[in-house]
């Protein structure tokens, strides 16, 4: 792999731009690796990544049925934060931050992580007291965190309407610092080349059409490119893993649903941090091209159509129009839908299943873009050491059976 | 944007006026108290959450405000029926799903003779 520098881009530019190297291969599959990952987002190439950096296993596959990172990981709104309330929660999107700060010189790729706090704002006492005990949580976790006033807020983002005048005032909000925002694209590109440089096979527009499963042990797909075998199977699908946890005849304790999100047209900078609020449900930030990017909850239907409805549009930006008037007559630009597979607690499921050898990394919700490293080096540990891996233990499928549930829909709040 | 028949007012509304509240046809253990952890919870948890034919609950909520059931298509979203509670549907996975399958009303009484359904 060439590595990529300043140096490089001098030395390209001599060139024209025209001797880059292609980013990774594009293999025909082998009839047998040691791990496959269905699904080429963020986190299954992160797993290939982490398989073959930190485990070396570099005998896998990644198997995708369209193109990589063209499902949620293209889709999200790019937020990266931390600040969850549950010790479990906290210390995977923990490790997740902490893996995002080195992230770029990790896999010699800029994700272009940008450091620039998120907001949590509250607009009611009770709003307050969540944030406060939230906050008191997420510092006894070692996550950084403080609670911020009215005037606080109102410091760190001028352009909000933090004045008594507002039909919800801002009463204060919970600010995290090392939060951010990161480019979504660049992350699976980027994991797809790491990956790659080390032998993973990356398998685009090859879709898996069913597991081949033998007395209870995974012993690799079904493909619309011929069977592959493996021992190994880690099936990081998001809004389709209900789709394919059918296929190897398990029920999961999920449902998907489409969250939309927007764009507007590009504006001079005017909000440089991420304000979220779940009170008046929505969030907004500023990308580094100057479109402000938006979104709120999910469309209530059940849907795998990758669009939703007309009217979830229309509340996001009264949210949006309710915190920033000044933002009234921003035209937006683009308009789009993904599927995120949500569980009842909004917590994800890292998991094994009845099918030994068979691992599903699913139900990450609404909030799986922040969770990217993270979960797929707690993914890859645990598919490679056959055990899961401490964090993502308590994220089994076994809690929706066993009762221990990890409800973080106060810190999940408004969908992001 | 849907546009759905309410089986009780016997009308098509607007998506707005509607929540979505669910699977349809869960039946709630007959005897809670003996359910062992594996199947309440699988009651109380697991879906269905297929690609296809679906069966919902939706509640008219600034309407009628009664609940009724939809059987939609979560893949083209589209909308083949939809029928009251305590009815099956018509329409199932089984069933080959017909392409253009108007919502036609399940109950032709007018809703003006049905008891409590003006809002």
């Amino acid at each position: 792999m060439q590595r990529y520098s300043g140096f490089g881009l001098v030395k390209h530019a001599l060139s024209h731009h025209e001797n880059w190297q292609r980013q990774w291969r594009n293999p025909t599959p082998k009839k047998a690796y040691d791990v496959i990952i269905i699904g080429g987002g963020g986190h299954g190439l992160g797993t290939a990544y982490y398989l073959a950096k930190e485990f070396g296993i570099r005998n896998v596959a990644v198997i995708e049925k369209g193109w990589l990172g063209g499902g949620n990981t293209a889709r999200n709104t790019t937020i990266v934060r931390s600040n969850y309330l549950w010790d479990e929660a906290a210390a995977l999107y923990e490790h997740s931050l902490k893996l995002w700060e080195g992230l770029s010189q990790d896999i010699n790729y800029n994700v272009m992580f940008s450091q620039r706090g998120v907001l949590n704002v509250g607009h009611t006492l009770q709003d307050m007291r969540d944030i406060q005990r939230r906050v008191n949580a997420n510092r006894l976790n070692g996550v950084d965190s403080e609670v911020l006033d009215a005037k606080g807020v109102q410091e760190l983002v001028p352009a909000m309407d933090c004045s008594q005048n507002a039909r919800y005032p801002v009463m204060g909000a919970s600010w995290q610092p090392r939060a951010g925002v990161a480019r979504h694209d660049a992350v699976a590109w980027g994991f797809a080349r790491a990956a790659d440089a080390y032998g993973v096979d990356i398998l685009q527009q090859t879709e898996v059409t069913g597991f081949k499963i033998r007395d209870g042990q995974i012993h690799g797909v079904h493909t619309n490119r011929g069977d592959i075998e493996a021992k190994t199977v880690g099936c990081v699908t998001a809004g389709n893993s209900g789709v394919m946890a059918k296929m190897a005849g398990l029920k999961m304790p999920m449902e998907s649903h489409p969250l939309q999100a927007l764009v507007s047209e590009p504006l001079k900078p005017v909000l440089d941090t991420v304000v979220m609020s779940n009170h008046v449900h929505g969030y907004i930030s500023q990308s580094d091209k100057g479109d402000l990017v938006i979104g709120a909850g999910i469309d209530g239907y059940n849907g795998y159509g990758q669009r939703g409805s007309y009217p979830t549009v229309e509340h996001t930006l009264q949210a949006i129009v309710e915190m920033f008037p000044s933002f009234s007559r921003v035209r937006m630009n683009r308009q789009w839908g993904g599927i995120v597979d949500t569980c009842p607690d909004a917590c994800p499921i890292l998991s094994k299943t009845k099918v030994k050898g068979l691992y599903f990394n699913c139900g990450w919700g609404t909030g799986g873009f922040k969770a990217t490293p993270g979960s797929a080096h707690v993914f890859a540990s645990s598919l490679a050491k056959g055990e899961m891996h401490p964090i993502a233990a308590p994220f089994s499928i076994d809690r929706f059976n066993t009762g221990a549930l990890i409800d973080e829909h106060g810190a999940a709040g408004v969908a992001h | 944007m849907f546009y759905i028949y309410c089986p009780y007012c016997g009308e098509h509304r607007e998506e707005e006026e509607f929540h979505p509240k669910g699977e349809a046809h869960i039946a709630r253990p007959a005897d809670p108290e003996s359910c062992s952890d594996e199947e309440w919870g699988d009651y109380l948890f697991f879906r269905t959450n297929p690609r296809g034919i679906h069966h919902e609950m939706w509640v008219h909520a600034v309407g009628c405000r009664k609940f009724f059931n939809i059987t939609r298509n979560t893949a083209t979203y589209a909308i083949l029926e939809t029928y009251r509670m305590g009815e099956q549907p018509s329409i199932t996975d089984d069933t080959r799903e017909p392409l253009e399958v108007a919502q036609t009303p399940t109950e032709t009484t007018p809703a003006d003779n049905l008891e409590g359904v003006r809002a």
